[in-house]
């Protein structure tokens, strides 16, 4: 399978990709590990006019503790950032979602920010973002503003990023020895989540419950108003509405989120 | 668009397409075909190949994004008419059937010993989930990384005490 012709440039720094990305078409794409674009583009899914590649921009790799906030660059590769020590020892549920993306050449490629910026329900990143109570650092032409997770994923595969933005770095909040536990149901091994669970203290994220990573609000307030992990994972699916296909069912995924989200919380260490 | 790579150890310069993915410019543009196009969407390994020493899956990397770096393939491996120490590994534990994902499992080998020279049996395992044999030849290709990563091969000590590898 073979793209859709393009052009091609490389951004040589941060300030000139934004530069590129306000100047040319509209459907001008950033391009760092292609891990989700470059299949899109072979299956011709996506056929963007020009790609301003950012994947070997330095100033947007790496890992480094900021205060209380853990910051990541958004060309890291998953595989740097399950591995990071840093990361392991500060955000460990972050660190263990990173390892779980794919397979270890997926993960050499992979970036954090390009798949937070692909935005799939099913995808461990978004999920874990969600969990830590994590953001985004956003850059465009107006300059730079930070959004929550909460506010960041939108829709199926949609973001609050605008035209010509590009995620920067995410941050998370350092929390060496909080409580954490994290649950990825598969059919087949490097596969998405039918659906998944991160939990970290009395946070519930869910993966593939709906059109985004959701909170399962109802879990969280029963888990704060005193009832056991048991009681409150009975409610993680309350409120949703996930899709169907060939691997599950509406209500086979609500049972896999109340399954999961249980052994979330039973297993967090 | 004009390109620089270094393609197993010799610098290139070539006027590639940016569509032109890397492992087709291997294969077509430097004629080298170890590296196979199996699944083409990012899954089997069969293209595996080292970027900058580290395994990648050449189906789903643009040969532009390869552009002032290293890529070693199969072809590369092996110096002075001696086959590397994984190669020798696979051959002396027959790590291969029909061969197709070979290259790919070489290659992902490699790069998994550069990270983790003296893996656990599991880790050999997990390293490799990115390479499918169709032939369900995974046993002694587990046995070969088991048996490159102790130096068995490259000795030739190993023939009579393989590292024991369970179901």
């Amino acid at each position: 399978m073979i793209p859709a012709p393009f052009d091609y440039v490389a951004a040589e720094s941060v300030p000139h990709a934004v530069d590129l990305l306000g100047s040319l078409d509209d459907d001008a794409k950033l391009l760092a590990g292609g891990h989700s674009l470059l299949p899109m583009m072979k299956l011709r899914l996506a056929a963007p006019s020009v790609l301003i590649d950012i994947g070997r921009l330095t100033e947007l790799i790496g890992i480094r503790a900021e205060g209380d906030e853990l910051v990541i660059g958004a060309a890291t590769p998953h595989a740097t950032l399950a591995t990071s020590d840093l990361a392991r020892a500060d955000a460990p549920l972050l660190a263990h979602s990173a390892a779980l993306v794919g397979d270890p050449q997926i993960r050499h490629r992979g970036t954090i920010g390009g798949s937070l910026a692909h935005a799939d329900p099913a995808a461990d990143l978004p999920m874990a973002l969600l969990a830590l109570g994590g953001s985004v650092d956003v850059l465009g032409q107006g300059g730079t503003r930070n959004v929550a997770a909460e506010h960041f994923f939108t829709g199926f595969f949609e973001t609050s990023l605008e035209p010509g933005e590009l995620i920067t770095a995410v941050r998370v909040p350092r929390r060496p020895g909080a409580a954490w536990g994290y649950q990825k149901f598969v059919r087949r091994a490097n596969d998405w989540a039918i659906v998944g669970a991160a939990a970290i203290d009395g946070r519930i994220a869910l993966a593939n419950m709906g059109p985004t990573p959701l909170r399962a609000r109802a879990a969280e307030q029963a888990l704060a108003g005193g009832v056991s992990a048991a009681e409150a994972a009975d409610l993680a699916a309350e409120g949703t509405e996930p899709g169907e296909d060939v691997h599950a069912d509406r209500d086979y995924r609500r049972h896999l989120a109340r399954v999961l989200t249980r052994r979330a919380l039973e297993h967090r260490t | 668009m004009q390109v620089e790579i270094t393609v197993n150890g010799q610098q290139r310069s070539d006027d590639v397409e940016p569509r032109l993915l890397l492992v087709h410019y291997l294969r077509e543009v430097c004629g080298l075909r170890a590296a196979n196009v199996g699944c083409d969407t990012t899954s089997c390994g069969a293209c595996t190949v080292l970027l900058n020493g580290t395994s990648v899956k050449s189906c789903t990397v643009l040969t532009v994004q390869a552009a002032g770096q290293q890529v070693t393939t199969a072809e590369g491996l092996a110096a002075n008419g001696e086959l590397h120490p994984v190669q020798a590994a696979f051959r002396q534990e027959h790590g291969l059937q029909c061969g197709f994902c070979t290259p790919g499992m070489v290659m992902a080998a490699v790069g998994l010993l550069a990270e983790n020279p003296h893996p656990t049996e599991a880790e050999v395992r997990e390293g490799l989930e990115g390479n499918f044999c169709r032939c369900t030849g995974y046993h002694n290709i587990v046995r070969a990384v088991l048996a490159a990563a102790d130096g068995a091969a490259a000795s030739g000590t190993a023939g009579g005490e393989r590292a024991e590898v369970s179901a």
